[in-house]
């Protein structure tokens, strides 16, 4: 596996994260639509067409799901070490409202490889998929558990999706439109440099070793 | 397993009023169980089988002469036998002909998400529409009586229909057809509630059975099955009646509340996305390619 990283980038993903990333996200867009189908199939009837209709997507879904949770889990181990919470992030999460107004042009220099938001965001769905788990097995197998424990994992199991989907879509809006750039990093793998000093500027410090606001005002005079 | 001329009253799973409902004016069905002149004679789990075209599965010997444990996908109806050892010490021989009860408040219909999957005719009966199952198995949990059995093979789930086809049509439900003592018997519901009061009046007063009543649990809206049992204060002797069968509430709210609302509150999350995307846009890296006009 050749990874190309050209002059002016830097590895963010290695190989085995993308893998992972995408092994989850394809669990999880055919779990979504598969449960979605089952969620409210006078909504979503027609998704049951491409798991080959009704009883077969039922029968598909908690499939879906174990694979789910199991490459989130392994993703998991994956990025225990960066996805610590810390006190930068609590500092982070202290001026969430900037952040999200686009106020300052890069971020401030504590943010390292991922900032709050995206721990927050893995942290949800670490929690929505146990919750996910734990109400979804009552579910395959109704007449084990027993009416009460499978009547309240219904809504457990809708509660998870809630929190889940709300994540998903703000996921890939920051991960797409809202953020350029960043998409390439969980498909080469690589991402550009202002773009690492723009978002990371920490995590651009800890690479690179050079001074993040540095290059950022050295950047803007050539440019200018 | 429906037939054309039944009015439907309610569906499952669906986003809109039944196709004519309350357009005509129908009589609610009703089975009579007369528990106290039941002999266990299992004419009725014949004609069942028979009726409905079912397969035969093996029975399993479990020292009763019970056929089976419970109801399976290919079986409806089945005598559960139950011992009673009385105060003074005597035996009872409680049979009970366990099938679904076509509950007036159906668990197994409120419980199913897939459209048109379960369907109440106006005449009371409760009917699963298999080619719109998709095989959850919502109804396995939501009924308080453990009757919808799941198939593993067409992956769909069964029960009884009280005959809907013959009942359409003008007949009684096989199993009554069958039943050669007279403890089964079909009319509408206010006729066969007067008769079981009255068999449970004639027990108190006469047979020595001062706490004779009538099953029909007021908790699931009454039933289209109505029991005359020796003992009302303790249905779970006649093979686990439950005294008070419920529909948990977590249904209601997971319906009512949680579904609706955690599907609005997740795709609102799309137009803010959007919204946020036209006002703020895009966070691009610093410096950009393009420069700001001055």
């Amino acid at each position: 596996m050749t990874i190309v990283v050209h002059r002016d980038e830097l590895l963010r993903h290695p190989v085995y994260t993308r893998v992972l990333h995408w092994s989850v996200a394809i669990c999880f867009v055919l779990a979504l639509l598969s449960g979605l189908a089952i969620y409210t199939p006078w909504l979503f009837h027609p998704l049951t067409a491409i798991f080959g209709g009704g009883p077969m997507t039922r029968l598909l879904h908690p499939w879906f799901s174990l694979g789910f949770v199991l490459f989130f889990a392994l993703q998991t181990l994956n990025w225990l070490e960066p996805m610590t919470w810390t006190a930068d992030d609590r500092r982070w999460m202290k001026r969430v409202r900037e952040y999200v107004a686009n106020t300052d042009p890069v971020e401030p220099e504590y943010v390292g490889f991922f900032n709050a938001g995206q721990k927050l965001y893995f942290w949800l769905i670490v929690g929505s998929a146990v919750v996910f788990l734990v109400s979804g097995i009552p579910m395959w197998f109704p007449r084990t558990f027993g009416r009460t424990i499978v009547a309240v994992s219904y809504i457990l199991h809708d509660l998870a999706a809630l929190l889940m989907l709300v994540g998903f879509i703000v996921h890939v809006y920051e991960g797409t439109a809202a953020q350029p750039g960043t998409f390439q990093s969980m498909t080469r793998g690589t991402v550009e440099k202002r773009w690492a000093w723009t978002h990371h500027p920490a995590w651009y410090r800890r690479i690179t070793g050079r001074d993040p606001r540095a290059d950022y005002e050295q950047a803007r005079q050539r440019r200018a | 397993m429906a037939t054309g001329i039944l009015q439907i009253k309610a569906i499952s799973g669906t986003g809109s009023a039944p196709p004519g409902r309350g357009v005509q004016r129908e009589e609610e069905v009703c089975k009579y169980v007369d528990v106290t002149t039941c002999i266990g004679c299992k004419a009725c789990e014949v004609a069942c089988v028979e009726w409905n075209d079912m397969p035969f599965q093996q029975t399993t010997f479990d020292n009763t002469y019970q056929t089976m444990k419970s109801t399976a996908w290919n079986y409806w109806n089945l005598i559960k036998f139950n011992e009673h050892q009385q105060d003074d010490g005597s035996l009872m021989w409680l049979m009970r002909k366990d099938q679904c009860m076509h509950c007036e408040d159906p668990g197994c219909l409120r419980a199913c998400p897939a459209d048109g999957a379960i369907v109440q005719y106006t005449n009371g009966i409760v009917d699963f529409q298999q080619e719109n199952c998709i095989g959850c198995q919502y109804c396995v949990a939501g009924c308080p009586f453990d009757i919808p059995k799941f198939n593993g093979t067409t992956k769909k789930v069964y029960k009884c229909t009280l005959c809907s086809d013959r009942v359409g049509q003008g007949l009684e439900p096989a199993c009554i057809k069958s039943c050669p003592t007279g403890c089964l018997k079909f009319g509408t519901k206010s006729d066969m509630r007067a008769l079981a009061d009255k068999r449970a009046q004639q027990l108190r007063e006469h047979s020595g059975f001062p706490n004779a009543g009538v099953y029909d649990p007021p908790s699931v809206g009454g039933t289209h099955v109505v029991y005359v049992l020796h003992d009302i204060t303790q249905p779970e002797r006649y093979g686990g009646l439950p005294a008070n069968p419920q529909i948990p509430i977590a249904y209601t709210l997971w319906k009512r509340v949680a579904k609706p609302v955690a599907l609005l509150m997740a795709l609102v999350a799309a137009p803010v996305a959007f919204f946020h995307y036209i006002t703020e846009g895009p966070r691009e890296p610093q410096p950009p390619d393009r420069e700001l006009r001055p």
